[in-house]
């Protein structure tokens, strides 16, 4: 049996839960964890845990983890605007963020300007390629994500920077995971027990970033890995701090995760990004939350280039709420829309877009009770 | 896409066999009779091409509809320009596929299109078989099992890596082949039959619990896959439950007989792969549902794919 196996093995996911549930036992209320991770949503659903977890009293609530999810409409209204508006030119982007819904439709419904197409992308570096490709053609690349993908979007600008692409830019919607959880701790809008802290996100940035979680605020977290083992193993870590009164960071994906995170990729970020306060879908205007690039590389700032405008109220349309789905205070199915009018076919929000979206999984892998 | 079927197409022509929407029609006098198109891109992948696949798709719909595949007609569309001795190597390859399955080809038609009109080459074959058992879902009851026949997926990931989309290099094959090994078991007790095609084993598995009076149960645990196939759903996060394959099927069997006819399919060498993957229950879930239960031991439902996977992928 390969590693990968044994972390998704039932024996093994049985024992463990067991020893949840013990644990549970001697804690007085009931236990509810915020995974900030889609992609920890995608693997709690994906693998049936959800219902596991709810059977001995331990509920999983996602949080603002879907970078697709989190970015406002304005920002995509903008992409829009720029390939309807400006000729000859490509946007180049991944396949979800074409299908989020907006005032003005979706990327993936609009009509480019004359010459300007979307090209939908697996990874950064096939926007830059094209860039250097076609050097009469204007390449935008709208590029979106947390700390686990910033760093080669940094890449891109400092590659484009060095070759002086003209033609490159990039219209960024980038997201810091640690600020949006303080601004929901904050608002106390929402009953934590404690969180599961994205590994991705951790291998970038370390553990020390989500100290203040422990210190000011009193509540457990564990970073933790994508495997069914490793979500049970945090949950598990979560509950013996729950027990002890100790709260602190704990980090049950060392295999992945070193305590001060990757020094190369935070350095190559910090010189090519500066913090901004950002607007994210539903939780409004976090101070220092997202990043832009800084002003000596302004010329491949897509935002600057084009004299885009970006007012974000970080809003929903009317009748979508993934607003209150992103701050884990509706869980997807007890929206009204959910799997009548918004389905994967026609989504009326960016949760059920994305694929590591918390409408979207709950709709995919509906857990059922033994 | 079946939605398509039954409410767009279906309503134009409607009779009873159609009405059906099985992979093959029964005809009076013991004829099964189907068609079916392919436009796969790109039109010679690992492990097969167009010619291959467009006799073995046609020669699998009558195999798990209960006949034994005879004859065939051959439609080719060709593109103004498509390389000489491309088209040469798919009508080999014809020729070869067909012979493998004991097939005659009987009659035909070529058409060329103007270039931009077409994608190289199209292929239309419709196929006649003789019915020697008639598939039997009512009769499933719970304890029978649910057997498949290889592993799952490696049609899609062929198609995909040969594409370059994802920049992915994988060393799969297509597994594109032939049923007709396993038309002695209709007469050992099968109930039913289907090729996993098009939206994979999870579409197929959703289409017969829909009609079934017991829900279904597979284990993730059980799924033959391949190395390559693992990887690529690690990486990609694809689910091999909703790819397809081209050579694979997946029957219920009375639960007595499972184990005799399980040996007896691994004994064929595009079988040896073949493992017990659920059952039809009575304690778990409603009629109706299909229902995953995962490697970790959870419990979830499965839907019919949706969106669209991969275009063109037959």
């Amino acid at each position: 049996m390969s590693r990968q196996d044994r972390f998704r093995d039932k024996k093994v996911i049985r024992a463990l839960l067991r020893k949840i549930a013990e644990k549970k036992k001697s804690l007085p209320s009931p236990c509810r964890i915020m995974e900030v991770c889609g992609t920890h949503t995608m693997t709690i659903h994906r693998f049936g845990l959800h219902p596991m977890l709810a059977d001995i009293g331990v509920d999983m609530v996602s949080g603002p983890g879907c970078p697709v999810c989190i970015t406002p409409g304005e920002v995509h209204e903008a992409a829009i605007r720029l390939v309807t508006e400006k000729k000859n030119l490509v946007l180049a982007t991944f396949g979800d963020m074409t299908r989020v819904p907006t005032r003005l439709g979706s990327l993936q419904k609009t009509t480019p300007a004359r010459g300007s197409i979307i090209k939908i992308i697996y990874s950064p570096e096939e926007s830059l390629e094209f860039a250097r490709r076609s050097r009469e053609t204007e390449v935008v690349f709208f590029g979106v994500g947390f700390e686990t993908t910033i760093p080669s979007i940094a890449v891109m600008a400092r590659s484009a920077a060095g070759e002086k692409l003209g033609n490159y830019s990039i219209l960024s919607a980038l997201w810091l995971i640690p600020p949006p959880l303080r601004a929901i701790l904050t608002s106390g809008e929402v009953r934590i027990s404690g969180f599961l802290y994205p590994g991705h996100v951790s291998a970038i940035i370390g553990e020390k970033p989500y100290e203040f979680i422990a210190r000011e605020f009193g509540y457990p977290g564990v970073i933790a890995g994508f495997e069914p083992a490793d979500i049970l193993l945090g949950i598990l870590s979560i509950l013996d701090q729950l027990a002890e009164g100790k709260p602190a960071v704990a980090n049950e994906y060392a295999r992945v995760v070193r305590r001060e995170g990757n020094p190369v990729a935070l350095t190559l970020m910090k010189k090519m990004f500066e913090p901004k306060d950002a607007c994210w879908r539903g939780l409004g205007v976090i101070p220092r939350s997202g990043l832009k690039l800084r002003a000596e590389y302004g010329a491949y700032d897509a935002e600057r280039k084009y004299g885009l405008r970006v007012e974000s109220s970080g809003a929903d349309l009317p009748g979508c709420r993934c607003g209150e789905i992103l701050r884990g205070v509706l869980p997807p199915p007890k929206c009204p829309l959910f799997g009548k009018t918004c389905t994967p076919e026609s989504p009326q929000g960016p949760c059920m877009v994305s694929f590591e979206g918390a409408c979207l999984v709950h709709f995919k892998y509906r857990g059922i009770r033994n | 896409m079946r939605d398509f079927l039954a409410g767009t197409i279906l309503p134009a022509f409607d009779n009873s066999r159609l009405r059906k929407l099985m992979d093959a029609s029964h005809l009076p006098g013991g004829i099964a009779f189907t068609t079916d198109s392919y436009v796969v891109d790109p039109i010679v992948f690992p492990g097969g091409d167009i010619g291959r696949l467009a006799v073995n798709g046609t020669v699998n719909d009558l195999v798990v509809s209960g006949a034994v595949p005879r004859f065939l007609s051959l439609g080719l569309i060709i593109e103004e320009g498509l390389d000489w001795d491309v088209l040469k190597r798919i009508l080999v390859s014809i020729k070869k596929a067909a012979k493998a399955a004991g097939v005659q080809i009987v009659t035909g038609d070529t058409k060329v299109v103007n270039q931009g009109q077409g994608d190289k080459i199209y292929i239309n074959t419709a196929g006649i078989g003789k019915v020697i058992a008639r598939p039997r879902p009512a009769r499933i009851r719970p304890g029978d099992k649910i057997i498949v026949t290889g592993t799952l997926g490696e049609h899609s990931l062929a198609i995909l890596t040969a594409r370059g989309d994802f920049g992915l290099e994988a060393k799969t094959k297509s597994d594109c082949a032939p049923l007709t090994f396993l038309l002695p078991f209709w007469k050992k007790g099968v109930l039913w039959m289907r090729d996993i095609t098009r939206g994979g084993l999870a579409t197929i598995l959703s289409e017969l619990a829909a009609e079934s009076r017991y829900p279904l149960l597979i284990e993730e645990a059980q799924f033959p896959l391949s190395r390559s196939v693992r990887a690529a759903a690690d990486l990609l996060g694809i689910d091999p439950l909703y790819l397809a394959c081209e050579g694979r099927a997946v029957l219920v069997v009375p639960g007595n007989k499972a184990g005799d006819i399980l040996q007896k399919i691994k004994k064929n060498p595009l079988g040896r792969r073949a493992a017990v993957i659920g059952v039809a229950e009575k304690k778990i879930g409603r009629p109706g549902e299909l229902i995953l239960r995962t490697s970790a031991g959870g419990l979830r439902l499965l839907e019919p794919l949706t969106s669209e996977l991969l275009p063109r992928i037959c």
